[in-house]
């Protein structure tokens, strides 16, 4: 297969999804270069066309080199403005809620202090979490009001002002696991429960990935949720409350998929190269 | 997997490191030794240096 444009995958740490999408590029015959973003610079009034692959495991490095690769006439999947939107919560709930979406009940707080109250209004037990992040990192449950005091001061205390507005999101009350939804061109390939001994379910903290029957009402979700945010591939997160009504959680636009692959017989590396290919011959 | 010939010393306590004939530049491999995370920062001749250290914006 040949592709119509120059092809290329941006990642400064090639993991495992990662060596397995070049790799099925490769089984499918197309030429690409592996863009090192640690070593990438993009002048002003430089042509660089091509299409591009984002799979920059730094949120930061992700946005500006695929912002910065677009300026100069590149085709980054997923955009750099879905990366803006997906990499931050607020502006992902923001979206979602556009969207007419369901999402779990949010308040932004743009000071330490000020989020107090808005812990008052979400109610406890609830979830502070920072605006940009990963993984589950930092991402606190706060039981009651002294917690939260003493939580806030810390917050109060870290050194970057986008730390200081704090996002507070009520704490859904769920089973032992949330759903993670893949979408790739609109379409969902499937979905995993991931199951952990922690109430965080993230896999990066020892979360386990099953596979989970999927239903129209997780397509629907996960497809629209992918839209909003404007990302093409993505892996939406869903949480199922004790009643069984499911919100949108968060998308992620650079989506790690291990765990998915493991629990389905579905070869999501080459899903993701043939998704590449085909739009970069359109 | 097909190992290549000439592992690579890590760079941390020396021992030598396999890795797969197919690896490629910037793959994280560990040390078996160490435990250190390791990157491959060349592939011919294979070599390998520490691998950087998570930072507070890495994820999907």
């Amino acid at each position: 297969m040949r592709s119509g444009r120059r092809l290329a995958v941006l990642a400064s740490r090639v993991r495992f999804e990662e060596k397995q999408i070049m790799a099925a590029l490769d089984r499918r015959g197309a030429t690409f270069v592996h863009l090192d973003p640690r070593s990438l610079v993009v002048a002003d009034g430089v042509s660089r066309s091509g299409f591009v692959l984002n799979r920059e495991v730094g949120h930061y490095r992700a946005l500006y080199a695929a912002s910065a690769l677009e300026s100069a006439g590149a085709t980054v999947l997923n955009s750099a403005a879905a990366t803006h939107v997906s990499g931050d919560k607020w502006l992902t709930t923001s979206a979602l809620l556009a969207a007419g979406l369901p999402t779990p009940r949010t308040a932004l707080a743009m000071t330490p202090e000020a989020a107090v109250d808005a812990l008052d209004q979400i109610g406890y037990p609830a979830v502070v979490k920072p605006l940009v992040g990963s993984w589950g990192r930092l991402v606190t449950a706060i039981p009651d009001r002294p917690t939260a005091t003493a939580v806030l001061e810390h917050v109060a205390a870290l050194p970057s002002p986008q730390q200081h507005v704090v996002y507070v999101q009520e704490l859904v009350e769920k089973a032992d696991r949330d759903i993670r939804v893949l979408v790739v061109g609109g379409e969902a390939l499937g979905a995993t429960y991931r199951r952990g001994d922690e109430w965080r379910t993230n896999v990066a903290r020892g979360a386990v990935s099953t596979r989970c029957d999927l239903t129209d009402v997780h397509t629907k979700l996960a497809v629209a949720a992918a839209e909003a945010v404007g990302a093409e591939i993505a892996g939406v997160d869903l949480l199922e409350d004790a009643d069984g009504h499911l919100t949108v959680l968060e998308v992620n636009d650079r989506v790690e998929f291990r765990g998915f692959q493991d629990a389905h017989e579905i070869d999501v590396a080459d899903v993701v190269a043939s998704h590449l290919i085909t739009r970069a011959e359109a | 997997m097909q190992k290549v010939m000439n592992a690579p010393e890590c760079p941390e306590c020396a021992a030598p490191v396999s890795i797969d004939a197919d690896a490629r530049v910037s793959e994280i491999v560990e040390c078996l030794d160490c435990r250190s995370e390791l990157e491959i920062s060349s592939v011919t001749p294979p070599s390998l240096t520490l691998a950087p250290e998570v930072e507070e914006d890495w994820g999907e």
